[in-house]
């Protein structure tokens, strides 16, 4: 089986050698950058651009990227028991009753929460 | 000469060779897939898109490629040039890889592994990391405005997506991309109409993961500049341009495959209707035919020369492969890829046509779909989907029925969410 896996290696390969390839043969190509005037500036719509753009940024993303890793996990912990579902029966039913219900009530909890508003 | 097919006979090198085949014709496929959507977005608005590269305009995209490679290179002051290089090609290997695992023919795939349909979903995430590096590494307000967005939607619909996906999966009790195509032709039904819910998730959830209207909320032109690519200029662009357009094909195929059959035929266990194996030679004849319809009405000047010359040779190409397909053996080899590419493409001019017709969501209304709606309608329709396997087994009730009834009560609590969020 393992051996299966080696043409995706391969694929991904190919894959990235193909923007490095690509990129460097461009360069072969194209003029040089000359850095004059505005051009290697920041793009802020034509004004020139105000201080560092790694300020603060709204928390509600990192909200979202927390409630992301919840569910995501709860998701592919679900997977195997798709796979396995025929076999498992109602007791995989049950089971996974269980298993949603614990996310459906923290999901109830952030709903009520406000977690989900975006505004 | 035993020795090269020696060479060739070893399951690497035909491994590298389906790579180098796939590959090629995906980068193909995604270059006229630009092409076609400029041509449809210009016809649904009453345009005519590029005309003047080649016969109706079919060389644009080589051309636009050239251009980009001739570009010159900018990268932005302050910006972190490693992560500025790596974003780009992180994005193209994300979208392009996961295309090892689908299987485009019976017997053709790059592989197949028991855990197919994991590893695609796990290596098409990966994506979001490349958007996310890419608008960072910009120093600039827009990009990473733009990637933060981009990676909130990408990450709540991808919730969604994958609660979708684990309901086809619940019915075909395996993760192999080729073993869920099998399992649809075993139980003689396209997961589609098994599950309708799941397969609307999916299909809502693939435009939002693709960052297509009405979902295009990071490169909302008119707030966000082009958003996380904003400062990426020249090939550089181009790359995360090719990349955006391989999801776009990616999530079709992942659809094609879990929910329309993959390469199977409409109705494959359905015998008098053998004659639909005829449809490429069909569709090949019409492209051949048009063309010469075409040769013969074009303006004769000798300026128009060389596209006529080359639309005649698009002709004959057509009537020769269609002439080609009529040939039995070569007949029955074409049918799993033309059927899963025809699938593959109605899909993306549903795509290109969402675009030509839909106006964008705001973005609380976006985050609001996804959270208050796309959600717990994934996960309700997981349960039913399980509630109808069990009444099938354990009752012995029929399975198409118990599902229907799962697919009826899902649609129950749609009804009670949607009215709920209004």
């Amino acid at each position: 089986m393992p051996e299966n896996y080696v043409p995706i290696l391969m694929f991904g390969v190919i894959a990235f050698l193909f923007p490095v390839v690509t990129l460097w043969f461009a360069s072969l190509l194209r003029p040089d950058s000359r850095d004059v005037g505005f051009r290697r500036k920041p793009y802020e719509c034509g004004v020139p651009p105000e201080g560092d753009a790694r300020g603060r940024f709204g928390v509600r993303f990192y909200i979202i990227a927390i409630l992301f890793v919840i569910f995501d996990v709860e998701t592919i912990f679900l997977f195997p028991w798709a796979v396995q579902y025929k076999a498992l029966g109602l007791f995989g039913l049950v089971e996974m009753l269980v298993f949603l219900g614990i996310l459906i009530v923290g999901y109830i909890w952030l709903y009520k929460k406000g977690a989900l508003e975006w505004v | 000469m035993t020795t090269l097919l020696e060479i060739l006979d070893q399951p690497l090198v035909l491994a590298l060779i389906r790579v180098l085949i796939v590959f090629t014709a995906l980068s193909l496929i995604v270059a006229y897939l630009v092409y076609a959507e400029r041509k449809i977005l210009a016809h649904i608005q009453v345009r005519l898109g590029p005309m003047r590269v080649g016969p109706h305009g079919l060389l644009q995209p080589i051309a636009d490629g050239l251009k980009l490679l001739l570009k010159e290179d900018i990268i932005p002051e302050g910006a972190d040039r490693a992560v500025f290089w790596l974003a780009p090609a992180i994005t193209v290997l994300a979208s392009f890889t996961a295309f090892s695992l689908i299987p485009f023919a019976d017997n053709f795939y790059v592989t197949d592994v028991n855990v197919g349909l994991l590893f695609v979903i796990a290596i098409s995430s990966l994506g979001v990391l490349g958007i996310i590096l890419g608008g960072w590494a910009s120093n600039s307000h827009y990009p990473l405005l733009g990637a933060l967005r981009s990676t909130a939607q990408l990450v709540s619909y991808e919730v969604a997506l994958s609660f979708a996906l684990i309901s086809a999966i619940l019915l075909a009790g395996t993760l192999s991309m080729n073993g869920i195509v099998k399992a649809q032709l075993q139980q003689g039904v396209w997961f589609a109409f098994m599950q309708p819910v799941a397969f609307f998730i999916l299909f809502v959830a693939a435009i939002a993961e693709t960052n297509r209207n009405p979902f295009d909320l990071p490169e909302a032109e008119s707030e966000l500049v082009a958003g996380f690519h904003t400062e990426y200029s020249g090939f550089r662009f181009s790359l995360f341009f090719l990349a955006e357009y391989a999801a776009m094909v990616l999530v079709s195929s992942i659809a094609v495959t879990l929910f329309l059959g993959g390469w199977l035929r409409p109705f494959p266990n359905v015998e008098w209707l053998g004659f639909l194996r005829f449809a490429p030679v069909v569709v090949f004849g019409a492209a051949g035919t048009w063309c010469f319809l075409r040769f013969f009405r074009f303006p004769t000047g000798r300026e128009w020369f060389w596209q006529r010359l080359m639309l005649f040779a698009l002709g004959a190409g057509a009537a020769a492969a269609a002439l080609g397909l009529l040939y039995p053996p070569v007949l029955v080899a074409s049918q799993g890829a033309f059927w899963f590419l025809a699938k593959v493409f109605l899909f993306l001019y549903a795509f290109i046509w969402f675009r030509g017709t839909f106006p964008r969501y705001r973005f609380d209304q976006l985050m609001r779909l996804g959270w208050h709606f796309m959600i717990p309608l994934a996960i309700v329709n997981v349960i039913f989907c399980g509630v109808g396997l069990v009444l099938s087994w354990e009752l012995g009730w029929n399975r198409s029925l118990s599902l229907l009834l799962a697919s009826g009560a899902t649609l129950l609590v749609a009804a009670w969410l949607a009215r709920e969020r209004s």
